[in-house]
């Protein structure tokens, strides 16, 4: 009888595959999530300069008063070639963007940003992963906006598409 | 008129699955066994019909009739021909008549040739073939027809301009036959488990149609790897994609498979393993299948598409998958327990490639659909990216290639580890010397490189060793076929790992005569100058390049804007050494005098899509030896029912 029970696992597991693939064609869009992160201050970190001639990221930058973007990505990361024209109208309409690029290296970086624009302000390279732990992020790209007083005031998991740019225009203070 | 021709076409095609498909289960039952006789015919009937309306939409795409809403869509009459005609699979509604097309072909040619098989067996294989031709058939006719018209379109839209490339004549269709083909051995698993046939006889049967997917499946692989290579213009020759996947994932269990059916053909051993990797490696097709093609996940494959076929697919996918998986369940046990074998033996190491073959693939799986299964949790896209997939798969694949030298040189049954470690002797001095000279000359290159530079060094000379004191003229082409895939395997993973260990890169801004230096070569830039393309404005760099004091030669990079869509695409120039590749790219122009070049040098890279070759052509050695074999034993393969015996 357990022999037999076993031989039903494959069958189980695909089955479980396919609720998650019928879940993901049927639920496309709804990107925002109750986030355990919005409300925190934003945790320690301080990431080396990504390329040359741009500043890295910290903590401490996030507390001038002004309320900023800081946009999780990676040169290898496909979703997030999606995103930067979005982040670009974002800081073409004033809004102050921040990179952290995670598991990367400078040379993979700047062909990244040569290739699709650069809208950050600072680019810290985390290549080891380690202030992405700090933010429990799950992967990229992952995009935060800090209130100014180093305070999270939104989490957003996965790629900045068109619906979701009034809320955040309106958050970073920029007029498009 | 020619458009109506050829949905007809498709109609009749799916009639003949129909008929295929009651003619096989009826004749199945007792007391109708005469339905069987039609099982055949209409199989071959049905490919007739499917080839037909496919040559009739090339027909229409070469006509360039912008009545039908797919040519309007996806080409132009200004295209040169080459392109016309490979645009017909370019698209969604193409591909997936193409797909159908190769499947239906599949299952006649199993209808004509395939004679070994116990009768009922076959029978019920043919209606397992029909039953997925049926569900696909649906999906053409009722979701994607590919033969829809529309009025008032003056010229079409064009075809993505990265798909304007000769690769894209070869690399889909190839893959396409590798992926449908192992429809085959799905089919005839559940004929197997239908019939409660599994034995070493259907092992037999079943392995040259596995033998014949996978070398498809290699090369479909190994041609997209350098397409992507040379067009994308990162320099990486394999980027994880969720497509990319898509096609490793069924080369994988396909992989597995063609070692677990020799074990059933040759020792009864595995039974219930081959049965389940034979369902396996389909069902990774059809969800490769399914994710290029309803867009659930972000890739640079997607077409454009709806979700509404995503269900459709989808459907159609649990229907087939979740079936033969339930089948399994409940037959399986049925099936008696094969041969038992020692721990030291050949059958226990294909035991262990099949599981470290299992386990890259669920690396593999679970990389490419966590963002997948994150996305239906939470509801966010992300990617987990390369960095995952190298950390994991990397190591396993080296360990593999330990294996892989050893396991050919193990007897069956049971085996001598004293013995094992004597017939590797040269090849594990080789190895030694690999690793002495590595820690002398190239230190610092990262461990994984370097383990894999060593292990390739002792696949490469191991898997020669079993031609070892045997005449090459009276070895059966088989062990050929084996030792040139391995040797393809120590080939392709060395030029991996020289490639991760040894590239030298450079980016720089460039301007007029100033030069840069790429690994031992100097490129000087002489200009930049503009030229319109057929569709696109062309900006390339010429570069003059050099070796030390050498005669310098030019290369000449691209960059294509095309206006409608608007995209970038690169051209680099690459340049071909014995020894390795030289690869340009120019970029953007950062202020007017400035220019982004990247360069390149990677020595050996080019082993990677060799070794690759090299393992096609040994699946290609191997299948002429198994047919060759088949034919000696039987006189004439499709002549009169004799057993044979290999």
């Amino acid at each position: 009888m357990k022999r037999k029970l076993i031989l039903w696992v494959p069958f189980g597991l695909c089955a479980a595959l396919f609720i998650a693939f019928f879940i993901g064609l049927k639920n496309p869009a709804d990107h925002v999530i109750a986030s355990k992160m919005v409300g925190q201050p934003l945790p320690e970190f301080d990431a080396a300069p990504g390329i040359p001639g741009q500043p890295g990221a910290a903590t401490r930058d996030f507390k001038d008063g002004k309320p900023r973007l800081l946009n999780i990505f990676a040169s290898w990361c496909v979703p997030c070639v999606q995103e930067i024209p979005m982040l670009i109208r974002l800081k073409d309409a004033g809004a102050e963007i921040d990179g952290l690029a995670v598991h990367d290296t400078t040379p993979d970086l700047q062909a990244f940003l040569a290739r699709n624009g650069n809208p950050y302000t600072r680019i810290g390279l985390d290549s080891a992963g380690k202030a992405q732990i700090a933010f429990g992020s799950a992967g990229v790209p992952e995009t935060f906006v800090v209130d100014g007083q180093g305070k999270i005031i939104y989490q957003h998991i996965g790629v900045v598409t068109e619906e979701d740019m009034p809320k955040l225009m309106a958050m970073l203070g920029a007029r498009p | 008129m020619i458009a109506e021709a050829g949905l007809a076409a498709l109609w009749i095609a799916a009639a003949m699955a129909l008929l295929q498909l009651l003619g096989g289960a009826l004749g199945l039952m007792k007391g109708r066994e005469a339905a069987a006789a039609i099982v055949a015919p209409a199989a071959i009937v049905q490919a007739g019909f499917a080839l037909l309306s496919f040559f009739l939409l090339i027909a229409v795409f070469v006509r360039s009739d912008m009545s039908v809403l797919l040519v309007a869509a996806n080409s132009h009459s200004m295209k040169p021909m080459i392109y016309k005609v490979a645009g017909t699979w370019g698209n969604h509604e193409g591909s997936m008549l193409l797909w159908v097309t190769i499947l239906s072909l599949s299952g006649a040619t199993i209808a004509l040739f395939e004679k070994k098989l116990r009768a009922d067996t076959r029978l019920a294989t043919l209606a397992a073939q029909a039953a997925i031709a049926l569900g696909f058939y649906a999906f053409l006719l009722f979701a994607s027809n590919p033969f829809a018209r529309i009025t008032g379109v003056l010229d079409g839209a064009g075809l993505n301009p990265l798909l304007q490339d000769p690769g894209l004549a070869f690399h889909p269709p190839t893959l396409y036959a590798g992926y449908v083909g192992m429809s085959a051995a799905f089919s005839f698993a559940v004929g197997a488990l239908v019939t409660r046939n599994v034995s070493p006889d259907f092992a037999r049967a079943m392995r040259p149609w596995i033998l014949g997917a996978w070398i498809f499946l290699t090369i479909g692989i190994t041609a997209g790897s350098y397409w992507a290579y040379y067009t994308l213009g990162w320099g990486g020759w394999w980027f994880w994609d969720p497509v990319e996947n898509a096609s490793l994932m069924p080369w994988l269990a396909a992989t597995a498979l063609l070692h677990s059916v020799t074990v059933l053909a040759t020792r009864d051993g595995l039974r219930a393993w081959t049965i389940m990797l034979s369902v396996l490696a389909f069902s990774m097709s059809m969800v490769g299948t399914f994710l290029v093609r309803s867009g659930i996940l972000t890739s640079v494959h997607s077409f454009a598409v709806d979700p509404e076929r995503g269900v459709f697919i989808l459907a159609l996918l649990a229907i087939y998958i979740g079936g033969a998986l339930a089948l399994f369940a409940m037959r399986v046990s049925t099936v008696v327990e094969g041969n038992r074998f020692d721990m030291v033996s050949r059958e226990a190491a294909l035991v262990i490639n099949n599981l470290l073959l299992s386990v890259i693939l669920v690396v593999v799986l679970a990389g490419t659909l966590y963002p997948l299964i994150l996305e239906s949790l939470t509801g966010g896209k992300i990617s987990v990216g390369a960095p995952f997939f190298n950390a994991m798969a990397g190591p396993i694949a080296v360990i593999m290639m330990v294996l892989l030298a050893a396991g050919p040189l193990l007897r069956w049954r049971s085996d001598r580890p004293r013995m094992v470690l004597d017939r590797m002797a040269v090849a594990i001095l080789a190895a030694a010397i690999m690793l002495l000279t590595l820690a002398v000359f190239a230190r610092g290159i990262g461990l994984l490189p370097l383990l894999g530079l060593v292990a390739a060094a002792l696949v490469g000379v191991a898997s020669l060793a079993p031609l070892w004191k045997r005449k090459l003229t009276r070895t059966p082409l088989f062990t050929l076929g084996m030792v040139m895939a391995h040797l393809g395997c120590a080939v392709s993973m060395a030029g991996m790992a020289c490639d991760a260990a040894f590239t030298a890169e450079n980016m720089v801004s460039m301007k007029a005569n100033e030069t840069s230096q790429v690994g031992p070569y100097s490129v000087t830039l002489l200009g930049v100058r503009e030229t319109p393309g057929p569709n696109y404005q062309a900006l390339e760099a010429v570069l003059s390049v050099r070796k030390g004091t050498g005669e310098p030669w030019q290369m000449v990079p691209q960059l294509h804007q095309f206006t409608d869509p608007p995209m970038t695409t690169n051209q680099a120039a690459i340049k071909t050494f014995w020894n390795g590749q030289l690869y340009l790219v120019v970029g953007e122009n950062t202020d007017g005098t400035n220019f982004v070049m990247r360069m390149w040098w990677k020595p050996f890279v080019t082993l990677i899509w060799l070794g690759g070759i090299l393992i096609a052509l040994g699946g290609a050695l191997s299948l002429l030896g198994r047919l060759q074999r088949d034919i000696w034993s039987a006189r004439w393969p499709w002549g009169a029912d004799k057993e044979a015996t290999a």
